[in-house]
This record gives C-alpha cells, structure tokens and sequence, in this order.
C-alpha cells in the first residue's frame, strides 16, 4: 500500500478539516473577541470587520479582573507547591525503596480521587464555615492541593522509576544523608519530571469549577468563577465575554501545547509510556 | 529489577514511612473527615434555614429520595450523560487518533488544534457554546440552518440535555486523542508493515493490530472520564440550571441545589451517599485496570 500523492492530499484535506471544525468554537472566540458588541452578535455572522482592542481593555480596566487573574495564579501554583511537596518525598519512597505495600498505597491514593466532589459538598461546605476559609484563597488552596495530590504522586512516580537506582545509591556509599541524596542527586535528575508534573498540576487547578463556583464569591474567586458570571443573561457582551475568556484560557492553552507529550504520562496511568 | 532493590529495601524500610506520612495523612483526613460527616449528615433532620430544628432522622432522608422523583431522573441522566458522551468521545477519539497517526502536510498543526478543547474552562466552554453556537436568535448554528431555510432550533430550551452532551463530548475528545494517540504511535511498525506484507486492508489493519492495541489505554481514558462524568457540574451550571424542570439536573446538580439553594444539609448529604456507592461502583473497575499497569512491582 504505497501512498501516492493523491492519497495524501486528501488525507490532509480530511486531516485538516477535521481540525479545523474542532478548533472553530476557539477561534471563533478569538476573533469575536476583537469585534464590538454590535458585530459580535451581527447576522450572518461578521468574518470580516475591522479588529478592535476595546475588549480587552474593558476587562482589564475593571478592577476586579485583575483580583480574578491573580486568584487563579495563587491558588494554582499555591496548590501545586503544596502538592509537589507532600507528593515529592512520598514518590521517592515508593520509587526507590518499594515494599509490598507499595502498589495498595498508590491504588488507595488514586481511589481518594474517585471520591465525587459533590459526595462531600455539604461537610467541606460547613467545615470551610466553621473554620473561616469560605472565599479564602488558602481555603482554595487546601482543596485543590489534596485533589491533584495522587495524580502529581503517580506522575513523579513514574518518573522516578526512570532514574536508575544505582545513582543514588554511589551518592549514599560516598555519605549522602536521605534528605541530601532527595535534594541535591534525584531532583537535579529528574527536574523535567517534575515540571511536567507541575504543569498538570497547574493546569487542572487553573480550570477547575466546582469547589471555586461553590466555596467563593468575590475575594478569591478565580478566573472559572468570574467567566461563569457572564452566564447570567442580562445582556449581551459577546465580545467582552470573548475578550476575558481569551485571557482566562491562553496561557494553559499555551502550556499545554507545549508539553502535550509529557501530560499523556500523568493523565495514562501508566497506560501510555 | 526486584532482585537489585531487595536489599535496599530491607536496608531503608522503615525509613520510608516518614516520607509517606505527609502524602499518606493529608489523603486520609481529606477522605475519612467529610465522608464520615456525610454519612452522618444523612441521617439528620438539618436545615441550614432552622438551625435549632436539628434532629436524629433515621433514614427519613433517603426514604424521601427514594420515593421522590427528582432522584430518579437525576440518576438517569446522570447515566445518560456518561455513557453517551463515553460512546461519542471514545469513537471519535480513536477515529481522530488513527487519522493524526497518518503522514501528511500540517499533521502537527492538526494534532494542536484538536486538542485544544481539553484545555479549556469548562465555564468558558460551555459559554462559548451556550452564546455564540446555539443562541436560537444570533448564535451560528441559528444562521446555518436558518439560511437552508429549515428553521431554527432552541438546544437548551427543547434538547438541555443533548446540548449539554455536545458540549461535554467536544472537551474531551481531545482527551482521547491525547491519550491514544501516543498509545497508537507507539505501535511497533515492524508489526504493521507484517500485516500489510500479509496482505491486510486499511480495516483489517485496524481491527486486528491497531484497535487491540489500543483496549488498555481506552479502557483507561473511559474510567477518567466516568469519573469527571459522574459530577459533571460547571457545564449545567452555567448552561441550563439543570432546566427546563428536572431535564438536564444530574446527581451532582441535584445535590447542589439541595445544599446551596434549599440548605437542606441532610437531603443533599443523602444524594451525596448515593453519588459516592455510584462512584465506587465504577472506581473498582478502574482500579483493576490501573492495577495491572503497575505489575512490575513487588
């Protein structure tokens, strides 16, 4: 079966179409984004007008956006941080130093992921109550962190299991201490890994909806919680919709494009090396 | 590679357990402390509105879901929601993988664009989709089938659910490309051009070599989203409140309604119970699947 030109051409032409259709509601976005409100909803649909950046600076002049953005940074590299350094230690142990408990331990650890968010609502609810962290960045923070915490383990895990052993054990033979033969021989090692790692951790703390829909309102309420506020139907702004939404959604867009291979990993559970 | 870690284990062993605590108590508390609430919640008269009027319930809570309606369409569609837009993703998902596996001009660009949606806001996407797609009166999909004359159609007011199903489907076929096809690139290509030499078709090549080869990783990319399925929330929330009436109200939306909008702490801990037992039904399967993917460990 030799591909001949022809062959090819329309594999691209099919290839190619079926991208396009896939990526359109994104780029339709992106362009409605540049339209003005009037254009937005104009009928047929405008494909060519002249781009405007009012959007984009409507949303940003709005104080509040800005408080939005930064929720969504602090609270996804804050839970990332926390989740990489409880995960971290843990992934070493078990890598290197496996008993015949290791498999049950990283088992239950996935399992606690199957708790459904909506099973514990109501406690996490009244415990964030009680305890002052409704709409506190660090109470976003806690959940957050504990969600992604196995998927981080498992990912670190499986990179982990790639550094041979033998490397660490001549750093042990010429005295490293536990703590030492962790920070100065395996992370150095495995510093990809690891930011991997953190790139889906960020990334699924970035969009995540449902506890910062149901534990927040304004003051830490993230970048998903004020998107969502303009499904309220008083009116119709399109284009800043667009505008804000292109803001929210490009830099994990952005990150996941580039490390789209190295997320497969974490995401496959060992299905996919 | 046992062999070379057995001594180090009996060396290190109970060294280890100071590295897991962290991980270990932090999973457990987060596990233990809310479902341990929930269940008890559930047996309680509890109403955040009449906080004095708190009393031992029994199962009076359960017993009214049971008997209610509202539990048994969530349910339903709940189930129909996972197991329509697992069918959908997984199809086009392997479809699309096999079709990006092929050498042609742009194939890398091709991969980017599909899978973007993955990463989207799921609050962003089904805004997008709710605004500028399916708007009856000034969405595209109104124009398009207004300018071949056949009218147009209002997708969250007469169809909630199916639009939902659109949606949902949309941002994780993705996913499945994004798993398989890797899983499908590293298909060794000797045992391909066997099969071609073999004298094996396009289909034939799929069937016997390519889609046995891809059971394990699908399996996997259907228990990941099972799980996300089952408490699909953003993409209700912002699209149809669960409307019109009960028609596009999932487990997960339920029990949130009955929380944060009723307060009613004991009816939405027992909807959480029952979405935990349909969650834990499903877990048990995956964890079988996940299990023999760590075989090489003692």
């Amino acid at each position: 079966m030799r591909t001949t030109r022809w062959s090819r051409l329309a594999l691209a032409a099919v290839g190619w179409a079926a991208a396009l259709i896939i990526f359109f509601p994104i780029l339709w976005m992106f362009l409605t984004s540049f339209k003005t409100e009037i254009t937005a909803v104009a009928t047929p649909p405008a494909v060519l007008f002249r781009p405007t950046l009012e959007n984009y600076a409507a949303v940003l002049r709005r104080a509040d956006y800005v408080q939005f953005a930064l929720n969504s940074v602090v609270v996804s590299l804050g839970a990332t941080l926390l989740a990489l350094a409880l995960a971290i230690p843990a992934a070493y142990a078990m890598a290197f130093f496996p008993t015949r408990r290791t498999k049950d331990i990283l088992l239950w650890m996935l399992s606690t992921r199957m708790l459904p968010a909506v099973g514990v609502l109501v406690p996490i609810y009244l415990l964030w109550r009680t305890f002052g962290l409704l709409d506190t960045r660090i109470g976003l923070v806690l959940i957050d962190s504990v969600s992604v915490l196995p998927i981080v383990v498992w990912m670190l895990f499986s990179y982990f299991r790639e550094v041979p052993p033998q490397i660490l054990e001549a750093s042990r033979m010429d005295g490293a201490s536990q703590r030492e033969e962790l920070l100065f021989v395996l992370l150095p090692l495995s510093t990809p890994g690891i930011a991997a790692t953190a790139l889906l951790s960020i990334i699924l703390c970035w969009n995540e909806a449902f506890w910062s829909l149901n534990l927040t309102t304004v003051k830490a309420a993230t970048l998903t919680a004020f998107t969502a506020s303009f499904a309220d139907p008083e009116g119709l702004f399109w284009a800043k919709l667009s505008a804000a939404s292109t803001l929210a959604i490009a830099p994990v867009l952005i990150f996941g494009w580039v490390s789209q291979r190295q997320l497969v990993r974490g995401l496959s559970f060992g299905a996919v090396k | 590679m046992s062999t070379a870690a057995a001594p180090l284990v009996r060396r290190h062993g109970p060294r280890t357990k100071p590295l897991l605590a962290p991980a270990v108590s932090a999973l457990l508390v987060w596990m233990v402390v809310p479902l341990a609430m929930t269940l008890w919640f559930s047996l309680q008269h509890y109403n955040l509105l009449s906080p004095g009027k708190r009393a031992f319930a029994g199962f009076y809570n359960y017993r009214y879901l049971l008997t209610g309606r509202a539990l048994w369409v969530a349910m339903g569609n709940t189930l129909l929601l996972v197991g329509l837009v697992l069918a959908i993703t997984l199809a086009l998902g392997t479809l699309l993988a096999s079709l990006l596996d092929r050498e042609f001009p742009g194939r890398n660009i091709c991969r980017l664009l599909v899978i973007a949606p993955f990463f989207m806001m799921p609050t962003v996407s089904a805004l997008i989709w709710k605004n500028m797609l399916m708007n009856p009166v000034f969405g595209m999909f109104a124009w398009i089938t207004r300018s071949l004359g056949l009218g147009t159609v209002d997708f969250f007011g007469s169809m909630p659910l199916a639009a939902i199903v659109v949606i949902v489907a949309w941002e994780w076929t993705p996913f499945a490309v994004l798993i398989l096809l890797p899983a499908l690139q590293s298909l060794n290509p000797e045992l391909r051009e066997a099969a071609r030499l073999d004298g094996a078709g396009p289909v034939a090549l799929f069937r016997h070599i390519e889609l046995p080869h891809l059971l394990r990783p699908m399996a996997v990319v259907a228990m990941i989203e099972t799980i996300f399925f089952l408490s699909l929330f953003a993409e209700i929330y912002v699209t149809t409140g669960g409307g019109p009436g009960l028609a596009s109200t999932n487990l997960a939306y339920l029990i949130f309604r009955d929380a944060l909008f009723d307060w009613d702490v004991g009816g939405a801990s027992a909807g959480g119970v029952f979405a935990i037992v349909l969650a834990n039904i499903v877990a048990l399967f995956l964890m079988r699947i996940v299990g023999r993917n760590l075989e090489d460990l003692p």
